[in-house]
């Protein structure tokens, strides 16, 4: 059983790099059109390049406080929240990894969320909302969630996505401004049809970019949210734990202030409050709390 | 020749492979077991404590308290992880008696010091139980690599040996679900 789990793992590992191949090539392909666009030559490529790797170099390292400061979150302090540590320490002595640091958002707003670049620097994160209505066992089963997240690297996962996602639009939007600015003079140097070529192409990347991107993303985080309940119910052995955490939190409908759609998949349910009983949708970020509730029951025998 | 030397490559690689991997799997035991024990010695620290909180209120529950401090100097000198899973078993049930015995004192709930202990218990015994399905976990993983062929042949020119499991009690075996994929 343990063997399935690990081999789960490998597979996120391998689809991460899978999703970074193509999303690169992707990237490139904007690039190129970008660079052959505007005519910068070898060194618009370098620059591009660069430019790329440097910023998901910045985004992997400070992922984890890019998301604890966007949503306002602080250190739990270890005596006034003693159920809390003990409960993350007691998920992290069963999924056999280090003790993430733990926070509190002050929000009434029910919500958990993790993050890190690896199970040696994550941080776990629940608002006072959901400290007041869960007890020790659905607290349990929703940290045990999140470290699911934590140990099957998809907070790597989603950092890349969210980055590579990001940087589409970036480019995007930097397409659009040159075609607009400059685009008449450089077009008659590259000359006649070529020229029409890139810029429709262009064209074209700049409108299927962004909803791809979206798709993507949620189409990721959605299996992903399905695998941490699994893995979540595996940690504890015991998916009735988080199965009444999720049904609490289906009959609760309070948004979260502070989250935006860059970091909702973060959240073990979607912040924005929305139709999160049975909806489901090309651009959610988390499956139906029905149908994961469903899936938890039926894990029992 | 080359064919050979090929082959003896191989070989050597895969060697150092097998071996680096149970090497491993032999520290995770390890590694299990030492958590286990972190945790047992945080219990067995804890429980003068509630002992001392519980008699000041309920004094002459003394068979419990006899029974469970005899109970863990047994558990404490415990030498292998049978013994001391048996005698930690038995502790477990017996503290079990014991906070069912609270639940008559009424005072005793309200005692904010007995509240901390509970809760401080409580998640001591969440953690020996999660540490031990880990170390279980892993011991069953380790003691199955090194029965596997190749594997067995590098484990008993090594000297890797099968290891014990910590085995839990019955009443918590028949009730724990258990997850299937």
């Amino acid at each position: 059983m343990r063997d399935t789990l690990y081999d789960l793992i490998g597979a996120n590992k391998r689809k991460t790099f899978i999703f970074i191949i193509i999303t690169s090539l992707f990237l490139g392909a904007i690039g190129y059109v970008v660079v052959r666009y505007l005519n910068w030559g070898i060194t618009g490529y370098v620059f591009f390049a660069i430019f790329i790797i440097i910023y998901n170099i910045i985004l992997y390292y400070n992922s984890d406080k890019l998301a604890i400061k966007a949503t306002g979150s602080v250190p739990a302090d270890p005596d006034e929240f003693r159920m809390l540590h003990n409960i993350v320490e007691e998920v992290a002595i069963a999924a056999g990894t280090p003790k993430p640091k733990v926070y509190i958002t002050p929000s009434p707003a029910p919500n958990a969320f993790a993050t890190g670049r690896n199970p040696g620097n994550a941080s776990i994160a629940v608002t006072t909302g959901l400290l007041e209505i869960m007890n020790r066992q659905e607290l349990q089963g929703i940290v045990a969630h999140e470290m699911a997240h934590i140990r099957n690297y998809d907070i790597l996962l989603m950092t890349v996505v969210s980055a590579i996602g990001g940087l589409i639009i970036l480019l995007r939007d930097f397409f659009l401004h040159s075609m607009f600015f400059g685009g008449r003079r450089r077009s008659r140097k590259t000359g006649g049809q070529l020229g029409l070529i890139l810029l429709l192409v262009g064209i074209v990347l700049a409108i299927v970019a962004p909803i791809f991107v979206a798709m993507i993303r949620a189409a990721i985080s959605r299996q992903r949210e399905y695998l941490a309940d699994a893995s979540g119910a595996y940690i504890t052995r015991y998916p009735e734990g988080l199965a009444q955490a999720l049904a609490k939190l289906r009959d609760q409908h309070t948004r979260l202030k502070r989250a935006s759609q860059s970091n909702a998949h973060l959240f073990i349910a979607n912040p924005f409050g929305k139709d999160r009983a049975d909806a489901v949708g090309l651009f959610a970020t988390h499956p139906p709390l029905n149908n994961r509730i469903d899936r938890l029951t039926s894990l029992v025998i | 020749m080359i064919i050979i030397l090929i082959l003896i490559i191989f070989l050597v690689i895969a060697f150092i492979a097998i071996y680096n991997r149970l090497v491993v799997k032999r520290m995770r035991v390890k590694n299990g077991w030492a958590q286990i024990d972190v945790q047992l010695k945080r219990r067995y620290d804890l429980i003068p404590n509630l002992v001392e909180t519980v008699k000041g209120y309920a004094k002459h529950e003394k068979e419990v308290f006899e029974k469970v401090a005899e109970l863990r100097s047994r558990a404490m000198g415990a030498k292998s992880p049978k013994e001391a899973a048996d005698a930690n078993n038995m502790l477990t049930s017996t503290l079990k008696t014991l906070f069912a015995v609270a639940e008559n004192y009424p005072q005793l709930k309200a005692n904010e010091n007995f509240l901390k202990l509970q809760e401080e218990l409580t998640a001591t015994e969440n953690k020996i139980s999660f540490a031990r399905q880990f170390y279980n976990d892993v011991v069953m993983d380790y003691n199955a690599t090194i029965h596997k062929f190749p594997q067995t042949i590098i484990a008993s020119m090594f000297n890797f040996k099968p290891r014990e499991f910590f085995e839990a009690p019955e009443e918590e075996r028949k009730t724990v679900p258990k997850v299937k994929f």
